[in-house]
């Protein structure tokens, strides 16, 4: 703090108007002003100073001399905020000036070397009293801020003290169990939600470890993770759902927090676990898990905690690992529910799920109830298919003795379809479903047995159904054709009639004959529109041919499923045919079997009396292999026997077609071995029997001229067979009838 | 040239070091001034910088009376309300000693961050119920102006007087001071003063400062020296009355003999709301 005085400094002018007592006083105030902690201007720093100069002066007057009055002005300067130290000194150096002023205004003043002496001493005391001033108030305003720095500390300390007592409560307080561990783990402290949760107190928690409380299968996962945090591999936090033990020694759930915590420079310092009661909602979850992978009835494992150990089963698996399945449904189960009650059909089943349970239940085994009266067995790592069909073989055993139930002694049986193979080799959907086939299987062939899937069968349903599904389609895309076979005369060798035989132009498998798809056309129903299809295109083709040469055209013959005669509008379908197709109703025959008459034999007639009055001819197919009901017989509105194939077959020979009837009748000729003379008889008496029931004849499978010339001589009315023709399309017959 | 401010951040409810081994803008200012409210490591301070800077000591000068004429002339226009911010050692010659002097009622708020000013001020002002002291940073506007204090003492809908004497030029451009100034401009109704000074570099950057900027990194602060095109980018919402923007000493000087030709390194004045 170095300011130098100006080099010149002012010179008071004697002559001035003003007095030189302000003058002066104006001269100090430039001087220092500026030299004031408290930055005033200079016109207020002279109104400060103007006391002090007078004081200055009354005191080299005074009698006698004291120079306190200096000390006094000196400590003033200070108080006046003048602590910049030039400004003691530029005030000393003007107060010899002061002097100057004493002449100007008491001339009479004594000697001047008094006047100096007193002078000295003023500017002495001035400077006394200033340094006085100036070591007091730095004293002063040391001890202030030294004050206020204990202050700001002691309210640092406070806002340390009320921070960390809010930190203590938020710990103390917390639901959350809060434990703070050293580097090694041991606890140090720990909040009392954590010593509620372990059961224990602080000195009992403190150097030991948390980990020391975890539930023992989760004790080693607990320990890898928190030597992982320690590592620093991972981030400095660890969560995790674990088992502790509970204070009662009951299993804790919960969320595990793991934290290290660092200092300033990031080395750790001490950790922290965070456990969080999750027990409750552990429960309710694990409750509501069992639950919705259980049957409420049985209690055994659902669908689908079925469905979820299959896939796991699968997912686990091996290569060359095996798996088993037993697909199981109770026999004639609906019937025990509808005749004895829900009630007691939900006891069967709770009896069985438990016997099943009993006998079957293992570690690799699982029995589950997947709905109704169904139950699924899954055997996993089996050796081979015999471990499995040993469980079906228990099973079924197991359901022997009978379940007494309310009274109810009841007997019941299971089908049980076994599948066992490799994984490699299947899905888990493909073992349900394949299971489930073979469970018809086994129910197919009797019940009360268990049947071991065969993949070619399934191969061979599985195209049966796909053709049965692809029917009705193949159908409307018009790939069905009709090819007509001749029914002859047999007196004159006319043709009085066709058989219409029905042919799938299948895109993929050819030409299929009737045999082929005919019955699965009967499973599914699709015979109905098959059938009708059938009719109309016959009829039309009957009409055709009635147009193109009159009554010389050959009525045709239709066969009728069972299921077309079932059906209540066959005979109202018929009507409409034949007007639409405008076919006289005797130009139409419908062929019926044997079978298929006789043994709906009530329901038919009434069908067959009404399509008799509207004057359709009815046939009976393949006539002789069936039982017939001769009583019937004779009360059916019937025109025609059709005699089997298998007959006339026996008629066979290399007879001439033109030898006598007594060759014919010759039936012990040696070498004729394919004429059986049995079968010959059988015709002979079907014939005789027709006749006697006014019905005409027709003969099957005719191949040779011997079998025609055999059966006319027996007095077979008509004939048909390839000898004749084979079936062929409608254009062929078109031109044997025109040529 | 010394105002407070520290850049260290901190949540309001843990306390910041108390050391007083760490210089402090506020203090060196006193020490400028012919304080005593300092120590060893503040004079220290002060010592390097004036070497450096000769002019440092009169410039604290003149930005304290530079003061002390705005404060006044704040209040002969009108204003009882007045918002230091970065008012640090508040001994004499502070706002409240001017405006109080002149009107017993005018209301002043100090804010510092420095915990010792603080503490200091509260030691002061203890029995004035029309001053306060609250400890918060420039840069958050928002809880200056949120504070209870603030509220208490200040009526944000009549005109006050906001203070950035000496302070925006601790405050780096990374800061955003733009938005700190536009924030009190925002919350003050029109009719508001803002007494504004800091240090500035006419043309080019004065190498000279480089030395003073490093010195002041020593402490809690640090110096951004801004030319008068951006101080006056950075006040442009305020309409500054005659003289407009000028040297320490030239603002509405009491006479003549006050105007010190040193001084150019700050730029003051006293900007109007609407």
């Amino acid at each position: 703090m170095t300011r130098e005085l100006p080099p010149d400094r002012p010179a008071v002018p004697v002559s001035e108007p003003v007095s030189v007592r302000v003058t002066f006083t104006r001269a100090w105030a430039k001087a220092i002003a500026g030299l004031s902690y408290l930055p005033v201007g200079v016109t207020e720093v002279r109104s400060q100073l103007a006391p002090l100069t007078d004081q200055l002066l009354a005191a080299l007057l005074a009698e006698p001399f004291v120079a306190a009055a200096g000390h006094r002005v000196g400590e003033r300067l200070v108080e006046l905020h003048f602590t910049d130290t030039a400004a003691l000194n530029v005030s000393i150096q003007l107060l010899g000036d002061l002097s100057a002023v004493l002449a100007d205004e008491q001339p009479d003043t004594g000697d001047a070397a008094t006047v100096t002496a007193r002078l000295t001493a003023l500017r002495c005391a001035l400077a006394a009293g200033y340094a006085d001033g100036l070591r007091d108030r730095t004293r002063a305003e040391q001890e202030t801020i030294s004050r206020a720095v204990l202050m700001a500390r002691d309210h640092a300390e406070q806002a340390l003290r009320s921070s960390e007592a809010r930190f203590r409560a938020v710990f103390e307080t917390s639901a959350i169990g809060i434990g703070i561990g050293d580097l090694n783990g041991r606890v140090t402290d720990a909040n009392t939600a954590l010593l509620d949760m372990l059961g224990c107190t602080l000195p009992e928690l403190c150097g030991r470890s948390i980990t020391d409380f975890v539930h023992p299968e989760d004790e080693a996962s607990v320990r890898r993770a928190h030597r992982e945090l320690l590592a620093g591999s991972s981030n400095d936090h660890v969560r995790l759902d674990r088992r502790f033990h509970g204070k009662h020694g009951e299993v804790l759930w919960t969320h595990l927090t793991l934290s290290l915590i660092r200092d300033d420079q990031g080395a750790p310092r001490y950790q922290v676990a965070m456990l969080e009661d999750d027990t409750e909602r552990h429960q309710l979850q694990t409750r509501l898990r069992h639950q919705a992978l259980h049957d409420p009835l049985t209690g055994l494992p659902n669908r689908a905690l079925f469905l979820e150990r299959l896939e796991a089963a699968f997912e686990r698996a091996g290569s060359n690992a095996r798996v088993g399945m037993c697909y199981l449904d109770l026999d004639g189960f609906k019937m025990i529910n509808d005749s004895l009650g829900h009630h007691l059909g939900d006891q069967l089943l709770r009896a069985v799920g438990s016997r099943l349970d009993r006998c079957v239940s293992a570690p690799n085994r699982l029995v589950a109830r997947i709905g109704g009266d169904e139950f699924v067995i899954l055997v996993e790592n089996t050796a081979d298919t015999d471990e499995v069909i040993e469980v079906a073989d228990r099973v079924l055993a197991a359901l022997v003795a009978p379940i007494r139930i309310s009274g109810h002694e009841l007997s019941i049986t299971g089908s049980i379809g076994v599948v066992e193979r490799a994984i490699d080799a299947t899905l888990p959907i493909e073992l349900m479903r394949d299971a489930d086939i073979t469970l018809y299987w086994a129910k197919g062939e009797g019940k009360g047995r268990w049947a071991l899937f065969d993949p070619d069968r399934t191969a061979r349903e599985v195209a049966r159904f796909t053709l049965s599904a692809t029917m009705p389609a193949a159908l409307e895309r018009g790939e069905f054709r009709l090819d007509y076979q001749p029914l002859v005369r047999l007196a004159d060798g006319v043709v009085v009639g066709v058989e219409a035989l029905i042919r799938w132009h299948h895109p993929d498998l050819g030409t299929l004959a009737p045999g082929e798809f005919i019955s699965l056309a009967e499973e599914t129903g699709t015979i109905v529109p098959l059938g009708r299809w059938v009719l109309v295109e016959a009829c039309r083709q009957a009409r055709e041919w009635y147009d193109l040469v009159g009554e010389r055209a050959p009525f045709v013959s239709v066969n009728l499923a069972v299921r077309q005669l079932g059906d209540p509008g066959l005979v109202d379908d018929v009507r409409r045919i034949l007007s639409d197709a405008r076919l006289a109703p005797q130009r139409l025959q419908l062929e019926l079997t044997e079978s298929a008459v006789m043994t709906h034999v009530e329901e038919a007639l009434g069908t067959l009396q009404a399509l008799a009055r509207m004057g359709v001819r009815i046939a009976i197919d393949d006539f002789g292999t069936g039982y017939s009901n001769l009583a019937y017989l004779r009360r059916l509105p019937v025109h025609e026997l059709k005699i089997a194939g298998s007959f006339v077959e026996g008629l066979r020979d290399d007879a001439p077609t033109d030898t006598t009837d007594d060759d014919l009748l010759n039936v012990t000729v040696p070498g004729e071995t394919r004429r059986d003379p049995v079968d010959e008889q059988i015709v002979a008496a079907l014939v005789s029997l027709a006749h006697t029931l006014r019905l005409t004849v027709t003969a099957e499978g005719v191949e040779t001229s011997a079998q025609a010339y055999r059966l006319r001589a027996l007095g077979c009315d008509h004939a048909q067979g390839w000898f004749y023709a084979k079936p062929a399309p409608a254009d062929e017959v078109t031109h044997n009838i025109t040529g | 040239m010394g105002r407070t401010l520290s850049v260290v951040e901190q949540p309001n409810w843990v306390p910041g070091d108390i050391d007083v081994q760490r210089p402090s803008v506020a203090r060196v200012y006193d020490y400028y001034l012919g304080g005593s409210h300092n120590f060893e490591a503040d004079r220290e301070l002060a010592r390097q910088i004036v070497e450096m800077a000769p002019d440092a000591i009169p410039i604290a000068r003149a930005n304290r009376a530079f003061l002390r004429r705005a404060v006044r002339f704040c209040v002969d226009a009108g204003i009882r309300q007045f918002l230091d911010i970065g008012s640090g050692i508040p001994t004499v010659g502070n706002v409240h000693d001017i405006a109080q002097q002149l009107d017993p009622d005018a209301k002043v708020v100090y804010v510092d961050i420095d915990p010792i000013a603080v503490a200091h001020s509260r030691a002061i002002l203890e029995g004035n119920d029309n001053a306060a002291m609250i400890q918060a940073d420039v840069r958050d506007p928002e809880a200056i102006l949120r504070h209870d204090e603030c509220r208490r003492l200040l009526d944000l809908d009549q005109p006050i007087a906001v203070l950035l004497v000496s302070i925006m030029h601790f405050i780096p451009d990374a800061d955003d001071p733009a938005a700190i100034v536009t924030a009190f401009s925002d919350a003050v109704a029109p009719g508001s003063y803002l007494v504004f000074s800091q240090v500035t570099h006419q043309g080019p950057p004065d190498p000279r400062l480089d030395p003073a900027k490093e010195l002041y990194a020593r402490t809690a602060s640090q110096l951004a020296v801004r030319s008068r095109e951006s101080i006056e980018e950075l006040l442009s919402g305020w309409r500054f009355v005659e003289p407009g923007l000028t040297h320490l000493s030239l603002w509405r000087p009491d006479s003549p003999d006050d105007v010190e030709l040193g001084g150019k390194a700050f730029l003051a004045g006293v900007g109007r709301k609407g």
